[in-house]
């Protein structure tokens, strides 16, 4: 099977999709950033290409037991790419240790860092064993951080093998195992998974059959602020701010207007009925009010990302927020808890304020036409889009606001749509 | 620059030499006794300014020179030390700071003080708290001339009278008060008459850019060929001679059909025609040209390059109307068009120089220009029915100039002209 791939190097994720030879949607991988756009990129396809090999076993299995077993045996490989992972991690912390020459200490700390990576093993057992595993980011970084963190906080001893000894070897060593190509593809994993559930024999032809079916990858293009660092020829390479446009228009056809809020920028759009940018505005230099907006307010607040749209939603009393100055935020913040605000007041005034400078920016781009795309990792925030949603009846009257669950994807799509037209 | 003729190559020695000649004779005017008269490039009266035999100083183009000298940072630091805010123009902060710092020219040699400040207002309010500010410094007269506003897009005869009044009575008296030398009108019309043939060649050159492909880039290009005439040289005879030298290797590269010399090399495939509206940033002056030429932009017509003077719809100085021809002129200046009048010449210029698009460069620091830029991009936009793009950065604050961010919205912009091209050839 022939197919085409997008990439969007975002400044926070790195999205993969690619296409069959008809432009449908077979497969998307995400992965973070890091600071290496190379690997990212790397990441991010294998995934993607996990992520249609997994399509290609389900095309096989049809029965509703089968589909559980197809959802053991995802939960199973994404618990095999884990453990490696994991295991990569404890062995570099080792050769750590060593370096580092604890003395006498040496040996607790081995053993205390030994101790947190069963802890951790067995945590993530568990979590991919059970048939509905709570929603959590699916970066390795960020769940066996926090596991991580906990576990050290646990076991650490202050006049012996401290906490922060112990975060210090963490944080040395992760930036390694996400900087090292690891394998961890479908080709390479998917036995050991299949092991895991007990070779179904069902499961394993189907398994075999989605493995040996060829896809061949014609075109590739990249987007993002990372495009530039990519060996990709200059015809490969397009601004995220056509992807964007073009992808929207695939999501949602009737689209003539697209915000999209990113980890560094925001942008809004106008198209054409075929998806063809017309005008469009970006902030300038400064982030503010970006999705890096969000992370620093959630780091100051000391809860996760994802957290902060629902304690939004909590709010009774939005706070009035000026400044979306990211330096200003953590300032911002700690003074609306000094005179006495509730966190989620003040939060939803801060997803308000983002919200406002995007309409800023729509204006400037020439308003809001129906219907109108939320695209971005912050579309995926509930109290952005309530606060968007209010914004928009107010300035520009009854609209159509499309949002799709994948709308993270919307970049590497628009991508990939480029690279199936270089293609054919 | 292997491939520049030995022609091409005369014109830049020449403008090299004449300004460094320049900033030596300020250098020595306290030991030959020259009078010095600091003015700004938008309605500066350099026939006049040299007819009493004064030398002029022009506190932006030392910005400018400082600002690409990559000198400009500093001086912004000292000025800001000094109390001035950091969402004040960066002209004024980078000449501030200039003087602070020992007010030594962008060249290495020391600037003299003022015998008088000649303030044309043309526009920009902020040229008026500016030459307060160095008025404070050193304690010099000042004279002001105020140039009525072309509010409704013309100069009305009452407004060049009033103008004509304001230069007998007001400006010619301080100019003789400062030098000690009469007004003498014959001397005056002599400059003036050299002003309108280097204006000649000038406005040739500029259309020049209406040849496929372009000579010239009308704005990264054309701020050096609009330097002498902008500055100290309007109206003498070394301007006449550059500008003539500059034509004439202008009119050799439209013959051989090559494209302008870029920093990356000599652009003969002009993918995009383009029209700039707003100043450059100079801090990464060569960067930003570079971001255009290495995609096939060039710019076949800018504003900015009539902030000194408009030419280019038919004015030259006239030495037969002395005093009128200075109102004209000054009431022409970009600056102080209004902003329908703006919107007009960028729409004229799109359609004469058959250009692809339009590219904003909002300053940060300069609300005299940016002020109604949104404006302007969709009104014009809507009239000239090609796409326009909004960049943002500043004068000489290199703090104010994300490579990054600057490369994404041009690639996109050009990217989005390649889309429309295609979506239109289907």
């Amino acid at each position: 099977m022939r197919c085409v791939i997008g990439i969007d190097l975002g400044s926070t994720t790195t999205k993969a999709v690619i296409l069959d030879e008809d432009g449908a949607i077979i497969g998307r991988g995400i992965t973070n950033s890091r600071s290496n756009y190379e690997l990212a990129s790397a990441v991010a396809r294998s995934e993607a290409f996990a992520d249609a090999r997994f399509r290609l076993v389900a095309r096989e299995v049809r029965g509703e037991l089968d589909q559980a077993l197809l959802g053991r045996l995802e939960r199973a490989f994404r618990l095999e790419q884990t453990l490696g992972q994991l295991g990569r991690l404890h062995e570099l912390i080792e050769e750590e240790i060593e370096r580092r020459q604890y003395g006498e200490l040496g040996p607790t700390v081995r053993e205390a860092v030994g101790s947190i990576v069963k802890a951790i093993e067995l945590e993530e057992r568990a979590h991919f064993g059970s048939e509905n595993p709570p929603l959590r980011s699916s970066f390795f970084r960020d769940a066996v951080g926090s596991a991580y963190n906990r576990y050290a906080e646990e076991i650490s001893d202050p006049k012996g093998v401290t906490f922060d000894l112990l975060l210090g070897l963490y944080d040395k060593c992760i930036i390694r195992v996400e900087n090292e190509p690891m394998d961890l593809g479908f080709q390479e994993l998917i036995d050991n998974a299949l092991d895991r559930i007990e070779n179904p024999t069902l499961m394993v032809d189907a398994v075999r059959a989605a493995a040996s079916t060829e896809l061949d990858e014609a075109c590739m293009v990249g987007t993002g602020y990372g495009r530039a660092t990519l060996p990709f020829p200059k015809e490969a390479i397009r601004s995220e701010i056509l992807c964007h446009g073009l992808g929207a228009h695939a999501m949602f056809p009737g689209t003539r207007t697209v915000l999209d809020i990113g980890g560094q920028d925001t942008k809004a759009i106008q198209v054409d009925d075929s998806g063809i940018v017309t005008s469009f505005q970006m902030n300038d230099r400064c982030a503010a009010g970006c999705g890096r907006y969000l992370g620093y307010i959630a780091d100051e607040m000391n809860m996760g990302l994802h957290e902060l749209g629902p304690m939004a939603e909590k709010s009774t009393r939005c706070v009035k927020i000026n400044s979306t100055c990211t330096v200003f935020a953590g300032a911002e913040l700690r003074e609306r808890l000094s005179l006495g605000e509730r966190r989620e007041d003040i939060l939803a005034g801060l997803h308000r304020a983002i919200i406002l400078r995007a309409m800023s920016l729509l204006a400037r781009s020439g308003g809001i036409d129906d219907e109108f795309t939320f695209t971005g990792g912050v579309a995926n925030n509930e109290a952005a889009v309530h606060a968007l949603r209010d914004l928009v009846d107010e300035n520009y009257g009854q609209k159509t606001l499309n949002i799709s669950p994948d709308s993270i994807y919307t970049g590497a799509l628009g991508g990939a749509l480029f690279a199936h037209r270089l293609a054919s | 620059m292997a491939e520049t003729s030995a022609a091409k190559d005369r014109s830049m020695i020449l403008q090299k030499q004449m300004i460094a000649n320049h900033y030596r004779q300020l250098e020595n005017a306290p030991e030959t006794g020259d009078p010095v008269v600091y003015t700004f490039v938008p309605g500066n009266m350099n026939e006049l300014v040299r007819s009493f035999g004064a030398l002029p100083v022009l506190p932006e183009i030392n910005a400018l020179q400082s600002g690409m000298r990559q000198k400009s940072g500093d001086y912004i630091a000292e000025a800001e030390r000094a109390g001035h805010s950091e969402d004040v123009c960066t002209y004024v902060k980078c000449d501030i700071g200039m003087i602070k710092a020992g007010n030594i020219s962008p060249t290495g040699t020391r600037l003299p003080k003022p015998d008088l400040l000649l303030l044309s207002y043309t526009g920009c309010y902020t040229f008026m708290k500016w030459f307060e500010l160095l008025r404070e410094e050193y304690d010099c007269p000042t004279v002001f001339f105020h140039v009525p506003y072309q509010g409704d897009g013309t100069i009305e005869a009452e407004h060049r009278d009033y103008m004509m009044r304001q230069l007998r009575e007001e400006v010619i008296p301080a100019l003789e008060k400062a030098t000690g030398r009469r007004y003498d009108e014959d001397r005056l019309r002599e400059y003036l008459t050299l002003s309108a043939q280097a204006e000649d060649d000038l406005v040739a050159v500029l259309q020049s850019a209406k040849n496929r492909p372009s000579p010239i880039d009308a704005y990264f290009g054309a701020v050096y060929y609009v330097g002498p005439i902008f500055s100290s040289f309007r109206g003498t005879p070394e301007g006449v001679e550059y500008y003539r030298a500059l034509r004439e290797e202008v009119e050799a590269r439209v013959a051989a059909g090559q494209g302008p010399m870029t920093p990356v090399g000599q652009l003969d495939d002009e993918k995009y025609r383009l029209v700039v509206e707003g100043p450059p940033n100079w801090t990464s002056f060569r960067e930003f040209w570079s971001m255009f030429a290495s995609e096939g932009a060039n710019v076949v017509a800018s504003t900015y390059t009539k902030v000194g003077g408009t030419y280019d719809f038919g004015f030259r100085h006239d030495p037969e109307d002395p005093l009128g021809t200075l109102a004209d002129y000054c009431g022409g200046c970009y600056t102080n068009i209004n902003l329908p009048g703006r919107v007009d010449m960028l729409v004229d210029y799109i359609r004469e120089y058959e250009a692809d698009g339009f590219v904003i460069n909002s300053v940060k620091s300069c609300n005299s220009f940016s002020a109604g830029q949104l404006m302007m991009l969709r009104e014009v936009e809507k009239r000239a029915g090609v796409p326009g793009a909004f960049i943002e950065s500043d004068l000489v604050d290199p703090r104010y100039f994300s490579a990054a961010n600057i490369k994404n919205r041009l690639e996109s912009y050009l990217q989005m002209i390649d889309a429309r091209r295609m979506g239109a050839s289907a």
